[in-house]
Order: C-alpha cells, then structure tokens, then sequence
C-alpha cells in the first residue's frame, strides 16, 4: 500500500474515529470525552451547592446528596481532570520531542476507549438509580454496607478505566525514552514533556495499588470475599492504605502536568527562557518521588501511632521545598520579560496565588495535631479546592486556550477568554475562601444540610453564589468554543507569535505524519534557537525526506474494552441471576478474543510516499501565504 | 517492517529483540510493565501478610496445619526448571537456531502446565477441607495472592502456545524476535514472584 485511502461521508468519519491511532485525533478524544464529564461533574456540583444555599434546605433527599457527592469527586478525578490532561500529552508531547507517533499507537486508542467504557458504566449507575454513595474514597467500613449496585458501579467502572490509565502511562514513558529526535536529551526536553514523564512513571506505580484494592472491594462485595470485613478477619484500615497509597500520588499525577503546562505559558508570554530550567526538572522529580512517601498524611486520625504520624508529618512538609522551587522560578521568569497578558498568561498569573494558598493550607494540615482539629471539615473541603481548581483546573483552561490552535486549527476568541477567566476566577475564590473558615466554625464536610443559627448561612450562601460564578464563567467558555469552531478561521503555525517549542514550527493541526523530516534539535527551546538564528525552515532537518511508515487503524482496542464493558455488568448480577455469569465469562471471552486476533494477525503498517509528502509541504506553503 | 528478509546465523543480529524501532519499544515498555506488576504483587503480598491466620471466631485453619510442603516443593522444581529451559530457547533466538527454540519453548509450555495442574490439585485439596474463598479473610487473602500467579502462569501458557503455533512456518525474524523474548522476560517474572510466594507464604507458613 501506497498512500492513505481517500473516503467521504458521516460513516467514514465515524469508522475513521472510531479506529484511529493516530495520537493527535486520540488527543481530541480525549479532550471531548473528558469535557463531557467535566460538564457531568460540574452539574453535581452545582446541585449539592444549592442544596447548602439555605439551611434545612431539602431540594434534594440525603441519599441523592450522597450519590452526587461521590459522583462529582469519582468523575472530576478520574474522568474529567485526567483524560483532558491526556487529551494535551498526546496531542503535544509527541510533537515537543519531534516525534512522528507515540510508542504505541494501538496501545494508545485501548487505553483511551477503556477509560470511555469505564467512565461510561461508572455513569450508568445512574440510569440504574443505584449509584456509588460511598464517598470518591470509597471506605471499606462505608461501602460494604451500601446497599443496592452503587459501589459496584465504582469498583467496576473504576477498574476499567485504571486500566487504561495504566496503559496510557507505560506508552507515554516509552515515547519519552525512546522516540526523542536526534539532539533532543534529556535536559533539552520542554518542561510539559519532562511533567508528562514524571506523572507517567507515577502512574506506573500508583495505578497497581488501586487495580488490587478494587479487586479486594469487588471480591468483597460481589463473590463473598472477606478481606475488609473484621467479623470475618478482614481488616478494614486495609483498604485506606491501598487506596492513599494510590490516592497520594494521584494527585501529583494531576499537578504535575499542570506544572508543565503554566512552564510553557510563562515563558512564552514572557518572552524568556524559563527561569532555573535545570531546578525545575530537579523539583518534578523529587515531588514525584517524595509524592509516594506522604500518603499515610490522609490517616492522621485513624490512630497509627505517634511515631508513624510524625514521619509522614515531616515528608508532606518536605514537599513544599521542590513546590516552592517551583513558585520562585515561575515568579523569576516572568521578572524582567516582556508581557503579554494574554488568556493563557491570564490563568497562568491567576494561578500563582491560588496555588501558594492551596500548598500553604496543605503544610497546615500536615502538622498532625492541628489536622485532628481540621479532619473531615470544611477546611479541608476548602484546601483540596484550592490546589485542584486552583491548580489543575486553571491549567486544564490556560491550556485548553494555548494549545487549541495546535490542536484543532483555529484560535479560541481572546475577549471571551478574558471574560471567562474573570467570572471563573472570582467565582472560584467567591466559593472556596470562605469555606475554610466554615470549617473553622465547625461545619463538617459531607453534610446533607445544616441547621439554622450555627453562624454557617451567610457563607454557604457566598459559596454557592461564586459556584454560580464559575458556570457562567464555563458557559462563556463553550459558547466561545463553538463561535470559534463555526467560523472557523484558520491559523498558522505559530499564531501566539512567541511559540518557543517544536509543536511550533509545524501547520495546525500538523500533517497526520507530524514531521516531514525528523527534526534536529539544536538546543532548549528547539523553535527559539532556529528564530534566533533567523532560519527561515524552522526546522534544521536531521535526515533527507523519505517515504514514512505508519501504523494501520484499528476497531480491536474498542471492541476490547467493550467486552470489559459487557463483563462488568455480568459480575455484578451474577449474584442474583443465573445469566450474570454467562455474561462475565463471554465478557472477558470477548475480550481475550479479540486481543488474540490482534495477536495473531500482523499489523505491519504502510508507507506515506515521499511524493505525497512534497505535495503536502506545497499546499502548507500556498496555505500561509 | 519487511517480513521477507531472510536472515542467517552469520546475518542476525545480536540482540534481535530490539534491533528495530518498534522491537526497542516493546522491550522498554515491557519492563516498565513488569515494573508495575511488582508493585500488584507487593500490595497482595503486604495484604497476605497482614491477613494471615486471621478468621471469624473458633477459625481453625493456621498456616502450620493447611500446608504441606513436599508438594510445594514439587511444583516450585517445575517452575523453576521451566525458567531454565526458557533460557536455552533465548540462548537458541540468538544465535538463530528456530527449531531448538520453539522445542525448548514447548518444554517450557509442558512444565508450566504441570505446575498448574498441581496448583489447582492443591486448591481442589484446600477447598474438600473446607478452606473455601470466602472461609475467612486468610483465606481470601491466600486465594488471591497465590491464584493471582497462577492466573499470571495460565496466561503465560495460552500466550507461548499462540506464539509457538502461530509462527510455526515461517520461522524467526525481527517483528516476532520480540514477541518471543518478551515472553522469556514474562516467564521470569512469573519464576521470581514464585519464589517469593514459596519463601514468605509456605517457608515462612510452615516454619516461621
């Protein structure tokens, strides 16, 4: 085969999507998937505010509070903050090392259609009306009391949808250590790539705990096992651990390429190299390694002993050092550069204090006996806020606008930006500020609704008005979304005028094959030394043009996360119907079918020829000018 | 890739699994793979341990009582002898000798077999005294650590037989190299995790 097949019409776009391995279009997925959820997570959270509008409000029963709460955490963490983090390292990362694909293309399109089927069975529970009540950390001593399938929906959905992480984090490793074009070291790679590395090597490492404490959960819960239950022998502190050994680093996995996101933005819009470039590696490291030794911060109260508490006291105060070797460097790379003020910068400024307050309450709660003061209150509702929204949520948005003209072609309306950085900031601080001193006060978090004259009304009341704020600020975000996508104004490589990383130098959206020539890279900031040298490439080419072998499409990965999908649903019935075990067994059947077919059969990809290719760059050209 | 170049002793080369780009990225991912496998394994080793010996009241089944070493050590010689012969198959890749590999691979394929006909001949034992899945948390726990590996060895098993059938005819080159080198390292993997299995659930059972 020669060259790609040329079809038309919905069905093909459907079958292309559906199929694809193509990291740019997985990216997409990615984006659009997680944005769904977001929306899903974010309308939970809107509910369980103005259920605390007013005290003694009943707007929804307690078990629908309860419900909704556990959704919102689940889907926020795992289904919306996660993917569309992924959505950028696939569509970026690649083109920051000069790569033509990720290590694993297939791999790749399996990981993202797992977390689609996870976080779709998640969801279905729902339509089931049985939803997961437990809380997003799910306690033993809590889940194996709710009644109905609702954890079970949490054990199984979240099972899936790990699995695809884990997938996604071992393809993204093998990428950064293997496909780097030449010249690109280690110390030359972008700070994004070097987070995406980091958090991926956590993943390797934290998802394995949560794969095992889920099957100790479904085990329990669904085929009679008795590894939580103490009447039994079980134990249930067994599944904290499990789960913060996990949970701990799940959140660095968050932060981390949130890091690398507002390193790119600051020093792009600051016109500077990034500040302590060489501390700024140093610092991910530490805080990736560091990020496994503080979990047991989470279990303060449960009464593991002194000498355990102060241990894992001082490692989570050790965190802030590499934190705040971050913060200074940010600070010192704008210092002196020149400004632009744009949406990206907007949030990337925004970000800085929300985040110190978010890391200084953390360092507060890590001091062990002011957190039995502080446990399971509004404070600590107000402090993970704080480094989430403050943090990830505020990159996922600088993101989301600095790299949407990579990504899809067109440039998102900066008036709107700015409009919804406002109402989403304020909003923001409006909610959550006042929460820590709710806490303070002595409301405790997970509470269906209080009582009149304790001195909580007015507060509840601002937090739910700045709720408000935020969604008006998204709404303006998704109109802006769709102005942009109808009018659809093309742009060229560099539309921000200062990009100073590879991803840069090439079209948007780059060519299906990203690079016609691998590039060579000359040093840190590839696309600023070439601007600086005046090239009028962009690209110092590493190799002559020649024919590039890419891999195949395929439905495989969608057809095994399917058969996952479908065995979910058997092991939860099995129980209490005789075809529940028929369905878990063709379920993995499935499965493990289809995955030998792929086996089986060699995928030994194509060739775009080097005349194509040619035509491509002309039309690039004719493009621009 | 070109499946059709032919190679000979003198022409292959000398780590065909990772001699091409794709071969280089299977052998990476494949470690980092096993890398996470460990940390699998040491949460449900760190469960077992914590849980060992524990049950409802009047639990009668200590590790003391339930184990019988002899048979373990039958099955710990059948794994560990099926290492060694995976050894000789990748001896044997290297130096492009097809039929020695895929005979030794068959050899590792038959004693991996006989390791798990033992495996479920001892649980099929446990579960007639009535130490059952849901007997307790020990039990629970023992099930699932050690039936974990023994999941690990069947698919081992399914995945050496596809290799060994499904290159049959045409014989080695440097898209299936891979393939076969990353099972070796599969195999070893599953081999060490034994050993930790015979050291702290039955050594340390029986004797500590």
């Amino acid at each position: 085969m020669s060259s790609v097949a040329q079809k038309s019409g919905f069905g093909a776009t459907l079958w292309d999507w559906l199929t694809t391995v193509d990291h740019k279009k997985i990216g997409i997925l990615y984006l659009l998937g997680g944005l769904f959820f977001f929306v899903l997570g974010g309308i939970e959270a809107m509910i369980i505010r103005l259920q605390l509008i007013t005290p003694n409000n009943d707007l929804v029963s307690a078990g629908l509070f309860n419900d909704l709460i556990t959704m919102h955490g689940t889907t926020m963490i795992f289904l919306a903050a996660m993917p569309i983090l992924f959505g950028f390292m696939n569509a970026i990362m690649p083109l920051q090392i000069g790569a033509r694909d990720v290590a694993f293309p297939f791999i790749n399109s399996l990981g993202f259609w797992m977390f689609a089927f996870g976080g779709l069975f998640l969801n279905i529970s729902w339509l089931f009306g049985e939803v997961p009540d437990a809380g997003w950390t799910s306690y033993a001593s809590l889940s194996l009391h709710s009644p109905g399938h609702g954890v079970d929906f949490y054990a199984i959905g979240l099972q899936i949808a790990g699995g695809g992480t884990l997938m996604a984090g071992i393809n993204f490793l093998v990428t950064i250590i293997n496909m780097r074009a030449p010249g690109m070291t280690y110390m030359r790679m972008p700070l994004f790539t070097w987070t995406t590395f980091v958090a991926s090597a956590m993943i390797l490492f934290a998802f394995p705990p949560l794969t095992v404490g889920l099957f100790f959960l479904t085990f329990d819960r669904m085929f009679s096992g008795n590894f939580f239950d103490h009447t039994m022998g079980g134990n249930t502190i067994i599944w904290e651990h499990i789960f913060w050994i996990f949970g701990h680093p799940e959140v660095y996995i968050l932060i981390l390429p949130a890091f690398g996101i507002f390193s790119e933005i600051f020093s792009v819009f600051s016109r500077k190299r990034l500040f302590g470039y060489t501390a700024m590696v140093f610092a991910t490291v530490l805080i990736g390694f560091l990020g496994f030794m503080v979990w047991a911060h989470h279990m303060f109260t449960v009464g593991l002993g002194p000498t355990a508490n102060a241990i894992f006291a001082v490692a989570t105060m050790a965190i802030a050092v590499p934190t705040g070797v971050k913060i200074f460097n940010w600070l010192l790379t704008i210092w002196g550069g020149s400004i632009k003020v744009t949406t990206p910068m907007l949030y990337a400024l925004g970000f800085i204090p929300s985040f110190v307050m978010g890391g200084v309450t953390g360092v507060m709660q890590g001091a062990a006996p002011l957190d039995y003061q502080l446990h399971d209150s509004y404070f600590i509702v107000a402090h993970f806020h704080y480094v989430i929204v403050g943090g990830v949520v505020l990159a996922i948005f600088a993101g989301l606008h600095y790299w949407w003209p990579k990504m899809f072609g067109t440039i998102l309306n900066e008036f709107l930006g700015k409009i919804t950085f406002v109402f989403f900031f304020i909003g923001f601080h409006l909610t959550f500020l006042i929460q820590h001193w709710l806490g303070f006060w002595g409301m405790p978090r997970r509470v269906w609704t209080f009582m009149d004259g304790q001195g909580w009304n007015l507060a509840n009341f601002i937090s739910t008005i700045g709720a408000l704020l935020m969604a008006i600020g998204f709404t303006v975000m998704v109109i802006n979304i769709i102005m942009t996508t109808v009018k659809n104004e093309r742009v060229g490589n560099d539309p921000w005028g200062d990009g100073r990383t590879l991803e840069w130098a090439i079209p948007s959206p780059p060519p299906f094959y990203n690079f016609p020539a691998t590039p060579l890279i000359r040093g840190l900031d590839t696309l600023w030394v070439e601007k600086m040298e005046g090239s009028k490439e962009m690209i110092t080419p590493a190799e002559p043009i020649t024919d590039i072998h890419m891999p195949h499409g395929s439905i495989i990965p969608m057809l095994m996360s399917l058969g996952l999908f479908i065995a979910g649903f058997g092991a939860m019935f099995h129980q209490e119907t005789s075809w529940g075990l028929g369905v878990l067994i063709f379920g993995l059947a499935f499965t493990f079918v289809t995955m030998a077919t792929r086996s089986v059969k060699d995928d030994l990809g194509y060739y775009v020829t080097k005349e194509q290719i040619l035509q491509d760059q002309e039309n690039f050209k004719r493009g621009r000018n | 890739m070109d499946l059709n170049t032919k190679f000979t002793p003198e022409t292959w080369p000398a780590h065909p699994e990772r001699a091409t780009l794709e071969a280089k990225n299977k052998f990476v991912g494949f470690w980092l793979f096993l890398g996470g496998e460990t940390i699998l394994f040491a949460t449900l080793f760190a469960t077992y341990m914590a849980l060992k010996n524990k049950g409802p009241s009047g639990f009668g089944f200590t590790t003391q009582e339930l184990y019988t070493l002899p048979l373990v050590f039958v099955m710990t010689m059948l794994l560990l002898t099926s290492s060694l012969t995976s050894v000789y198959a990748m001896y044997h890749l290297k130096s492009f000798n097809f039929k020695k590999m895929q005979l030794w691979l068959g050899l590792t394929a038959l004693l991996g077999l006989g390791f798990l006909m033992l495996e479920v001949y001892e649980f099929s034992h446990y579960v007639q005294e009535g130490f059952t899945f849901s007997n307790s948390a020990f039990s629970s726990a023992f099930y699932t650590l050690v039936g974990t590996h023994g999941f690990h060895v069947a698919i081992g098993l399914v995945w050496v037989t596809l290799l060994i059938f499904r290159n049959s005819k045409r014989g080695l080159n440097l898209y299936n190299a891979t393939k076969y080198y990353t099972f070796s390292l599969y195999w070893h993997f599953i081999d060490v995790v034994w050993v930790f299995i015979f050291t702290v659930v039955y050594l340390m059972g029986v004797v500590g």
